[in-house]
């Protein structure tokens, strides 16, 4: 029965978040900052994978929450995210210079790169919200980290719930 | 046509160093009536042979396969060296069917040669004497050499043990974790690393000819795919257009890669790109998920996952035709990572079944499914090139671990690491 659940569940969100039509993909993105990877084959010591840290961006008690969380193989708003993407979305459209890095994340469970592609879901949910909101699109990127970056280690609910989410990243 | 720029990264001079950790097999099941064999030690060429034991080898080799049962040294009565001294009689009273004898020499220019003999304890004949010449540093390959051997000799099915593994390999406890890609020989020895980063490496996948392996690397922030030249250490950014750059696998003539991209909008489809000149053309338009393509073996088309029917299923579509995808799987609501067998005859998934997520094979003429493993949160099957096993990431503890299985699903066997957590196997080709 717990299957009959989880296959019903799978089915009524897919149909909740079909996404819009496409185009032809856009040409590379500029240059990029340098590398962090190494096929030296020594450690790469000192690199840190963030290029930007918690105190960035703006402080207040909505504002500084900055992480949208999803339920299982869902990629709409809750309704419990609805006031942190809204206080986002009015300080973005505020300040039209500040940018943001929509970076989204599923749980570990099933295929990786079928993750990516459901982390971008989310992504671009948060996305659209702000957009909707007034915020521009040259204010807004999005990323996806699938699975391959988790928030929380282990293989329970618990961990799932803080995975399946979009860290709204603050830009320098 | 817009030509692709060819970002040169990072190209060490030293572009791998073998670590010392390494991965250990375990075997978890095998056949019911494994054939008894009995590889004696080999006699050895002290020091050109660098202490390796080659007999070990040969015999973990062949019963990784679960086909065979080698016979435990320890009740070895007799350790001949050549096939004259069997004294096949004697040997028969130990119940084995099979005695492997051998010799490790050193020649005057430096190389190692490696004679093995085969024995068929019942009629008591030599029956085949494969022999290997190499230089020391290869040794160990030349034992998994003669395992393909002798398996190929017994089993009739060209053994795939002198082969090669690539797999990710993480550390550290979230958010930050360090990533790593490494080759390794099939059972796990000989580890080298091939890449390192703070940020995600994911998707390796190998070239045919096994020189390369192209895979996608966050080092960027965003998703990059490069194409890595193994010995050199050579890099080179192939695609790094916005949105998701991922899932690259090799054209079997090693010319193209099909990949998935996203564009800004975040609606993944198919593309084909063409290495030599950067041409890319585009093999899915939908408003799903479509991604995790992977050619035929004739290169004629490819298999790829969508979402387009509401969840995850597997399709199949020809390369320059204008017909729709024609969906695959039918039998579960999530079946996902399609892996085609070097014969193009059965299909390796993920797919859910019972509520966990398992390794199964469908058989592409007659649509049959058949679960493989029994695991809970299983992922990313490949087949190995004589299609006789699988190998795929598994959970033991909590930890991501290398698994195999044989496609009949009689066979299994586990790799695991000694830090860390390992995952995305691939099996790289048969090597020249």
């Amino acid at each position: 029965m717990k299957n009959l659940a989880l296959i019903s569940v799978l089915l009524a969100s897919f149909t909740l978040i079909g996404g819009c039509k496409s185009k032809p993909p856009e040409a590379p993105p500029a240059p990029a900052p340098a590398s962090t990877a190494d096929t030296s084959g020594v450690d790469n010591a000192g690199a840190t994978a963030g290029d930007t840290d918690a105190t960035m961006g703006p402080s207040g008690e909505l504002l500084s929450k900055r992480v949208v969380y999803f339920d299982f193989d869902r990629a709409d708003i809750r309704a419990d995210s609805q006031t942190v993407v809204a206080a986002h979305a009015a300080y973005l459209s505020k300040n039209p210079g500040q940018k943001v890095r929509l970076e989204g994340h599923a749980d570990e469970r099933g295929s990786r790169e079928y993750n990516i592609g459901l982390g971008e879901r989310r992504g671009q949910a948060v996305r659209r919200a702000l957009a909707l909101s007034g915020v521009t699109e040259a204010q807004l990127s999005t990323v996806s980290y699938g699975e391959e970056r988790p928030a929380a280690a282990g293989s329970d609910e618990q961990a799932y719930a803080l995975n399946r989410r979009v860290e709204i990243v603050y830009l320098k | 046509m817009r030509k692709l720029k060819f970002c040169l990264g990072l190209a060490a001079l030293v572009a791998a160093v073998p670590a010392f950790a390494q991965l250990r097999l375990t075997i978890t099941s095998g056949v019911t009536d494994p054939i008894p064999i009995a590889v004696v030690p080999f006699a050895r060429a002290v020091p050109a042979d660098g202490g390796l034991d080659v007999a070990q080898v040969i015999q973990r080799d062949l019963e990784s396969s679960g086909r065979f049962k080698g016979m435990a040294r320890t009740d070895m009565v007799f350790t001949p060296t050549t096939a004259a001294e069997v004294d096949a009689a004697g040997w028969k009273q130990q119940r084995t069917d099979y005695v492997v004898v051998g010799r490790v020499s050193a020649l005057a220019d430096g190389q190692i040669r490696i004679d093995a003999e085969l024995v068929n304890v019942l009629t008591g004949q030599r029956i085949f004497g494969p022999y290997f010449i190499v230089q020391p540093a290869n040794l160990r390959n030349a034992a998994h050499r003669v395992a393909d051997a002798l398996y190929e000799k017994i089993i009739g099915v060209r053994g795939a043990f002198a082969t090669r593994i690539a797999y990710v390999s993480v550390d550290g406890k979230p958010p930050t974790q360090r990533y790593e890609l490494y080759v390794a020989d099939s059972d796990g020895a000989n580890r080298t690393r091939i890449l390192a980063s703070p940020l995600p490496i994911m998707s390796p996948a190998w070239s045919p000819d096994g020189e390369w392996l192209a895979y996608v690397s966050f080092e960027r922030r965003v998703s990059a795919i490069f194409v890595q030249h193994r010995r050199s250490g050579k890099k080179t950014m192939v695609s790094a257009r916005a949105g998701i750059n991922g899932a690259p696998t090799y054209s079997p003539d090693g010319k193209k890669l099909a990949l998935t991209l996203s564009g800004s909008n975040g609606n993944l489809d198919i593309y084909l790109l063409e290495l030599a000149s950067g041409q890319l053309t585009r093999l899915t338009d939908d408003p799903g998920i479509d991604t995790e393509a992977v050619f035929t073996p004739d290169g004629s088309g490819v298999y790829f996952t969508s979402d387009r029917s509401g969840n995850p299923q597997i399709y199949r579509l020809t390369i320059g035709s204008t017909e729709r995808p024609k969906r695959v799987t039918f039998t579960g609501g999530y079946n996902a990572r399609p892996r085609i067998s070097p014969d193009g005859k059965q299909l390796a998934l993920l797919t859910l079944d019972n509520g966990a997520y398992r390794i199964a094979l469908q058989d592409l003429t007659n649509g049959t499914v058949t679960v493989l493993s029994k695991g809970r949160q299983e992922e990313s099957p490949s087949f190995a090139p004589n299609g006789a096993m699988l190998i795929f990431a598994g959970r033991e503890r909590g930890q991501g671990v290398l698994q195999t299985v044989s496609v009949d699903g009689q066979t299994s066997a586990r790799l695991d690491a000694d830090a860390g957590e390992v995952r995305e196997p691939v099996w790289g080709p048969f090597l020249p």
